[in-house]
């Protein structure tokens, strides 16, 4: 049985993938269908909420790598929320907060979109 | 080696779902060691990237092979060897991914190993007789 799960939440602005459990490289397919099913149904704002993951490997940062060109070119956008400190920490190593919003709350993940802002 | 050194070994197919028996292998030893969280979580992640990329490129996802991992504590570090008989690792080819370009080429691997180097004090690699090895470093401190 998989350690890793993904739930859809749909709001006007966003939808929201809530994500729980470990993402590596046995699970991060998962991550990247459930992406994918989002792109494929034109839902191209999407935040990541991070509040239940207790483990990411370079196999799940690599879901976000590969897909954040194609959902910026449609003009959305990958936003992440709520990470925990030890999985923030492994976004944060490899430079993601360079490229990737990456916020506390789901609020400020929604605000961000509500505003059109988007990252640098 | 030191007489008191502990030495830990768990082999496993080359499957990515014993992925998560390696992390708990790692995280009960590396309770011994008395390492610090923080340097815990480091190990665990660098375990499981060396393995992931044995399973991934040295057995190209081939489930009929095996890979062993023995954990060597000793009273100033520990050591984690990861053997495998695939193919070998090789440095030249390897050059430090930059996040921005790969997620620009819309690619999703080329990590494992930088965070494997940044989060170890000692990364080696070695392969002879048809067996490859790479060896984990970190050093016991009491505080991070």
């Amino acid at each position: 049985m998989s350690n890793f799960s993904v739930a859809f939440r749909e709001f006007d602005i966003a939808t929201i993938l809530t994500v729980r459990g470990e993402l590596d490289a046995h699970t991060a397919p998962e991550l990247e269908s459930a992406i994918k099913k989002c792109v494929d149904e034109g839902k191209i704002r999407l935040i990541v909420n991070g509040n239940g993951l207790d483990y990411i490997s370079s196999a799940g940062l690599g879901v976000f790598m590969a897909y954040i060109e194609e959902i910026r070119a449609l003009d959305g956008d990958i936003k992440i929320c709520a990470l925990k400190p030890k999985v923030f920490g492994v976004f944060d190593l490899l430079g993601f907060p360079r490229i990737y919003h990456i916020v506390e709350t789901e609020e400020e993940a929604l605000s961000l979109f509500n505003q059109g802002i988007q990252p640098v | 080696m030191s007489s008191a050194s502990r030495i830990h070994t768990l082999t496993i197919p080359s499957a990515t779902r014993c992925l998560r028996k390696v992390r708990q292998f790692v995280t009960q030893h590396a309770r011994q060691a008395k390492l610090t969280d923080h340097h815990t979580n480091a190990l665990i992640l660098a375990v499981d990237e060396a393995c992931a990329n044995v399973i991934e490129h040295a057995y190209q996802q081939d489930p009929d092979n095996e890979l062993t991992i023995t954990m060597t504590i000793e009273s100033t570090r520990v050591v984690v060897k990861i053997r495998d008989h695939g193919l070998p690792f090789n440095r030249e080819d390897y050059q430090r991914p930059n996040v921005v370009e790969l997620s620009r080429k819309r690619r999703s691997g080329g990590l494992g190993v930088d965070i494997m180097r940044r989060m170890m004090d000692q990364v080696e690699y070695s392969a002879r007789e048809n067996m490859n090895e790479v060896r984990l470093i970190k050093f016991i401190r009491q505080s991070e």
